[in-house]
């Protein structure tokens, strides 16, 4: 493997584990909001321990999440150095703003974290919001970066050199408005399918215990109204990617030749060489209705690029059906919970709902990573579509081998601890409180 | 002054900034790591209850700076990052260890075996990462990281690896370990028998610091001639003997007990450490071939950033206040 190989696995593994961290600390924060929210309308007990005790596991996520956050931000420049050269100027600025959320972000989770005692529940509360907006605001601003890798614009090209910069124009990029409705969906989403899987956990055990069913009702709500709202944004994001980077979307859907009335390629095995996808499900034109709302419009297919312009076609196209099954399957899971409760109007804890509940758990973070996947590799050969290749873009540092295998060491040693850390924070002085339904 | 000129200095004022708090926060893990005597479990947790509400915050700083400096000075990131490859790559890893071993560390089990081993990752990892950032500020003033059409020249070794950059590297490491013994003792003015050794601790630090301070100027003038040469402006004699009058001062009010003030002139002592380098480094961000002109990006970034940056502080100052009230407030 070559340096430029280990400099694309150092940051596709950097960026896979932060991202983790990152989504999930957009959601706590919210969900920790409303536990005390409404512990100050209500007054139980409950919903404060709630809080508090999800305030224990965010605080490990978020500490992680903030070193290897900055890891990222060190690894443009040490991975990436001409891109950041080039770049710099132009999508430095939602970076700064993302710097300042960061900040807001830090210190109201150190007031949240350790005032509960030293300041009023009402303004405690407020903390928390200001930690959940600023988390927010954070993931905007980062992700309108990534928008603009796909759809670079703010700036002129002229005998190769960057002019007339517009930082505004280069963050509000055409790309980032249906990518940051994504993120944000998905870390909501993906946040609550997962803590909902814990708490359904610990209802199997015991359905009586309020303070899980407490949890899992406000874990369950984020969720199941997240993922339709998720669906949507993804036919937004899809017809944008048809739009506007065809390869990438050819990519995920394995289309490789140009047609009119092109099917939708479900699984299989999609082969550059041949040019088709065996072992497929196809939808009949539905790829045509997809992307341009027209069962006869044409679609079109790797064949309209240059050989050297295409993503792994396999990679793309088996990250997005993962993602896109990943979010099916969830959208069942809450249309079931929302059946159940709206035919009983009361928590759903059918006994094979929460252990499907359970098995979910991970699929918001699996579609988190595999939505990744289709964008970062979708986007290959190019760092910025269309403007910079990733292999112009790399450091000439030879050995990366060694700092790709050191973080990939760390990061799997701070893994295992952060899971084993996490289950003791539920399992220790485990909450045994039964009460009212 | 040019525009891009006062980013400099917004980037410089954020180093000062991160040196006064997160600095500390690393020679509090320092003082962890060297906890000792019948009081140590004691000590940890003084320590560990300065840093925990705080660090996070406190960290930023140093986002900020990266993120200034690539958004302001992109071809200056560009040869910095590569030049400085190796030594970066460890402050990373420094301060993903100590950052996730801190907390950890506290969610962990409470017996003492568990927390030891966290303890030692955490103050492992707090000693070395100054280390390597004084040996990047030396390389940065080296004058051996050269650029030819834009291109770094000299290699991945150039400036780091030189007596000079070791000097800055230890005096970092003192500098910290002094500026957080020296907060400790006004951190635990209820505790008179910590604060006495926190006082003996912060007396020992600031001693040796002399020495090494010593060791870095003698250094400097082979090391960082173009710097050395600043010194002969006329200010340089005021900047000395301002900076040799605070720490003085904060040795001698740490001797009579007056931590407040001595925790002020700490503060005085550290900030014209690094305003004085910062003159003497100045217009260069990469001493001898990139200053902060000719590796500025376009003017609407720059006067973006520049707006960018006044409404983050009006935001951020009172926040930051409001954090510091809650937890470093005199307790009553």
């Amino acid at each position: 493997m070559t340096d430029f190989v280990f400099a694309r696995s150092q940051m596709a593994m950097s960026l896979a584990f932060h991202i983790i961290f990152a989504a999930v600390g957009i959601g706590m924060p919210l969900l920790m909001a409303i536990a005390e929210g409404l512990h100050l309308r209500s007054r139980e007990p409950i919903y404060l321990d709630l809080a508090r005790r999800w305030a224990r596991g965010t605080a490990i996520l978020f500490a992680v999440g903030a070193v290897s956050g900055t890891v990222l931000s060190f690894e443009l420049g040490l991975l990436w150095p001409r891109f950041m050269e080039y770049a710099g100027g132009i999508i430095g600025m939602p970076f700064s703003l993302e710097g300042f959320a960061f900040f807001a972000e830090a210190i109201f989770l150190g007031i949240y974290l350790y005032g509960w005692d030293r300041i009023s529940p009402v303004v405690h509360w407020l903390a928390g919001i200001v930690v959940a907006v600023s988390g927010l605001l954070s993931g905007i601003f980062v992700v309108t970066v990534n928008a603009w890798m796909n759809a670079p614009t703010g700036f002129e090209l002229v005998d190769g050199r960057v002019t007339k910069i517009d930082p505004m124009a280069a963050m509000l990029n055409p790309a980032s408005l249906q990518q940051v409705i994504h993120m944000t969906l998905a870390a909501y989403v993906a946040t609550g399918f997962a803590v909902a899987a814990v708490h359904a956990f610990f209802l199997l055990r015991d359905r009586s215990n309020v303070f899980h069913r407490r949890a899992l009702g406000i874990a369950l709500t984020v969720a199941a109204v997240g993922i339709p709202l998720q669906t949507l944004s993804g036919d937004m994001i899809a017809r944008m990617v048809a739009e506007r980077q065809p390869p990438k979307f050819a990519a995920m859907e394995a289309h490789y030749r140009t047609e009119a009335g092109a099917p939708i390629t479900i699984g299989g095995i999609p082969n550059d060489a041949t040019m088709t996808t065996r072992y497929a499900l196809r939808i009949p034109s539905g790829l045509s209705l997809l992307a341009q709302g027209d069962a006869q419009a044409s679609v079109r297919g790797l064949d309209s690029i240059p050989r050297d312009e295409w993503p792994n076609t396999r990679i793309v196209h088996w990250a997005f059906d993962l993602m896109v099954g990943a979010g099916f399957a969830m959208l069942i899971l809450a249309a079931w919970a929302g059946w159940l409760w709206w035919r009983r109007r009361r928590l759903p804890d059918d006994r094979w709902l929460l252990r499907a509940l359970v098995v979910a758990g991970p699929l918001g973070l699996i579609a988190v990573e595999a939505g990744w996947i289709v964008t970062e590799v979708g986007r290959q050969p190019w760092i910025i579509y269309g403007v910079m290749r990733t292999a112009d873009a790399v450091t000439p540092m030879p050995g990366l081998v060694v700092s790709f295998v050191t973080f990939t060491t760390v990061y799997l040693f701070l893994s295992v601890i952060v899971l084993y850390l996490l289950r003791r924070q539920f399992l220790e002085t485990h909450p045994t409180s039964t009460g009212s339904r | 002054m040019p525009v891009e000129h006062t980013l400099g200095a917004v980037i410089l004022a954020a180093l000062v900034v991160y040196a006064l708090s997160a600095g500390a926060d690393y020679g509090g893990g320092m003082w962890d790591l060297l906890a000792s005597g019948p009081r140590a479990l004691r000590q940890r947790a003084a320590i560990e209850h300065a840093i925990a509400p705080i660090w996070e915050a406190n960290h930023v700083w140093l986002i900020l700076v990266i993120v200034v400096l690539f958004t302001a000075f992109p071809a200056a990131f560009a040869v910095i990052m590569t030049a400085l490859h190796i030594p970066m790559t460890a402050i990373l890893l420094g301060i993903v260890l100590r950052g996730s071993t801190f907390v950890f560390r506290k969610y962990d089990a409470q017996d003492d075996a568990v927390h030891r081993r966290w303890s030692t990752l955490f103050g492992a990892s707090s000693f070395f990462t100054p280390f390597v950032l004084g040996l990047c500020l030396g390389a940065l003033a080296s004058g051996e990281i050269r650029v030819v059409d834009g291109r770094l020249s000299s290699g991945f070794f150039a400036g780091w690896t030189r007596p000079f950059a070791v000097a800055c590297g230890l005096f970092a490491q003192g500098l910290f370990a002094f500026l957080a013994a020296t907060y400790l003792t006004v951190d635990t003015e209820h505790e008179p028998d910590l604060q006495e050794d926190f006082r003996a601790r912060a007396l020992v630090a600031g001693l040796l610091l002399a020495p090494v301070a010593a060791l870095t100027f003698v250094l400097a003038r082979d090391g960082a001639p173009q710097i050395f040469a600043k010194l002969t402006n006329w200010w340089a004699p005021f900047l000395v003997a301002a900076t040799s009058v605070s720490a003085i001062g904060s040795l001698v009010t740490l001797w009579y007990r007056r931590f407040r003030w001595a925790r002020t002139a700490a503060v005085g002592q550290v900030t014209l450490i690094l305003i004085g380098w910062g003159l003497t480094q100045y217009p260069h961000i990469v001493v001898p071939d990139l200053t902060l002109s000719n590796t500025a990006t376009a003017a609407s970034t720059i006067d973006a950033l520049q707006s960018a940056l006044v409404v983050g502080a009006v935001v951020l100052f009172p926040a930051f206040g409001y954090l510091f009230y809650i937890f470093k407030r005199r307790s009553t």
